[in-house]
């Protein structure tokens, strides 16, 4: 017990340290790396948790497919280092009112969360079955198949959209596949 | 606990020691397929080359480009090489054993034995793409950046063939502990075949091996290293021992791509003659046969051209699996295979 409770905690300053780090520092990429790190910090709780099929998933969807995207977005647009800015609107008295104001207000919902969260784990405590992936499954095909289908025909019309948008460039101009056979035969 | 640990370096030593030993088994199989010797020199049949080969690299000096970033370039290998280690953690290599009575209480030969191993495994593997990325980026070269965007979509778009061949196993086998898969596998047809997933699960065992050597960026796959186009690929500024770094993970992925479709499609560690203790001896055979065929392949068929690899991951492979998927999922529901 006193084991796990050690790793909680070296699983936690993780996530936070590294959460932190990701605002803190100024280099994207170093961000995006960092992000990264905080969310292996949470699948590490999620173990904890007696979670693994979530701890799993949150590396494969968030800290593989999604960051890889965010890597690849701030590597090709070549994203320059953020500069701290000196001068102007930022640093107006009205600016630092409105986020001292919205930082009281969000340190507030965020003590209410967690006192809430505590009398949560009371009430939970009783003998709550840990979820297998089987279990997961059926809940999820079951229960709430409606609403996985209805996201995955979200998802999918995303996906169409993407491609059309992309897609209107390539048919003003020349495709790639036409340049490529003209490349292969010399007559064509 | 003691014997988690004893197994835990036991497999961390064995690993280093599988890409010394396929370094030298790739260079003889190469140069008898090219009607050469091979290395020779260096003690009896050249059998310690590549311990002259890691002296060699580590007196080398470390050179990083100027323009690069210094710490990204420095973590870029250790994320490949770290990831190529994590993901071996959870295949079992042998059946339970006490090691001839010397413990009370028998332990699995494997560093760790969860329940989503199979998930685990896709996890690190996707993990892996971070360091190929990263190199690619950070050493500031061209070469370096088309290799690793390269070898990084390569990776994505394999990865999904990967896991619907993974998908159909876990149909028949019911759990994603890669240990109870191979205990599904034991046994046999009629007294004599083996009951091994492959005979159920062809086309998946071809979409496994394929999307295999594509994950690990191996040839004919090996655009993200085409000497001809990008030099040395993502790992063009590298040199010294953080270039073996990632020479050591791309050795360890292929080991750890064959040992696992050992568990999941041969048997793993059952065969017939043998008794269940020496099952690791089967369990080698089969990996050090599936580590030959890669390195057959590599020099038998050349490269494909880069267009051709996304077609075919894409248009062929990605449907072909997901046909398998449904067939086995059928053949589970109706049949009851």
């Amino acid at each position: 017990m006193a084991f796990n409770l050690v790793l909680f905690y070296i699983f936690a300053a993780i996530t936070v340290g590294a959460t932190l780090l990701v605002v803190v520092q100024s280099n994207p990429v170093y961000s995006v790396l960092l992000l990264i790190g905080s969310f292996i910090g949470l699948a590490g709780l999620y173990v904890l948790l007696d979670a693994p099929f979530v701890a799993v998933i949150q590396i494969i969807v968030y800290a593989g497919a999604i960051m890889v995207l965010f890597l690849f977005v701030v590597m090709l647009l070549n994203a320059p280092r953020e500069e701290i800015v000196q001068s102007g609107m930022l640093e107006s008295g009205a600016t630092r009112a409105i986020g001292a104001l919205l930082a009281i207000a969000f340190a507030g919902e965020l003590a209410w969360a967690l006192t809430r969260s505590r009398t949560l784990a009371m009430t939970s405590a009783g003998g709550r079955p840990s979820y297998s992936v089987s279990q997961i499954g059926q809940r999820l095909f079951q229960e709430y198949a409606f609403a996985f289908e209805a996201t995955s025909i979200l998802i999918l019309v995303a996906m169409v959209g993407a491609v059309t948008l992309a897609g209107r460039h390539l048919s003003k101009e020349r495709r790639p596949e036409s340049r490529t056979r003209s490349l292969q035969d010399p007559n064509g | 606990m003691i014997a988690q640990l004893a197994i835990l370096g036991f497999v961390f030593f064995m690993l280093l020691n599988s890409a010394a030993i396929m370094v030298y088994v790739e260079r003889k199989v190469a140069a008898r397929i090219q009607q050469r010797m091979g290395p020779t020199l260096v003690g009896p049949y050249g059998l310690l080359q590549p311990l002259a080969d890691i002296i060699k690299l580590a007196m080398k000096e470390n050179l990083q480009p100027k323009s690069a970033d210094p710490i990204l370039f420095a973590l870029a290998p250790v994320i490949s090489a770290a990831c190529a280690f994590t993901a071996f953690a959870v295949v079992p290599f042998g059946a339970e054993t006490t090691f001839f009575g010397l413990l009370d209480r028998p332990v699995p030969l494997q560093v760790a034995d969860v329940n989503v191993a199979i998930l685990w495994v896709f996890a690190v593997t996707s993990m892996g793409v971070y360091g190929i990325v990263l190199a690619g980026w950070s050493s500031n070269s061209k070469y370096s950046l088309l290799g690793a965007l390269r070898s990084s979509a390569q990776m994505i778009s394999y990865e999904l063939s990967y896991g619907m061949a993974l998908a159909a196993v876990l149909l028949l086998a019911g759990s994603m502990s890669i240990r109870e898969i191979v205990d599904a596998q034991s046994g046999a047809w009629f007294g004599f075949i083996p009951r091994w997933f492959v005979l159920l699960q062809p086309v998946g065992f071809f979409i496994f091996m394929t999307a295999g050597v594509a994950e690990t960026n191996r040839a004919p796959f090996d655009f993200p290293e085409a000497e001809q186009e990008l030099v040395a690929g993502y790992h063009t500024e590298y040199s010294s021992m953080s270039f073996a770094m990632f020479f050591l993970a791309e050795y360890i992925n292929m080991v750890t791509v064959s040992a696992i479709a050992t568990n999941l499609y041969l048997g793993g560690w059952h065969g017939p003659l043998l008794p269940v203790w020496l099952g690791w001896i089967w369990f080698l055979l089969k990996v050090s046969f599936l580590l030959f065929f890669y390195v057959w392949m590599r020099w038998t068929l050349p490269r494909y051209r880069y267009d051709q690899l996304m077609a075919f991951g894409w248009k062929f492979l990605l449907p072909l699996s997901v046909i398998n998927l449904l067939v086995t999922a059928a053949g589970v529901l109706y049949f009851g295979l």
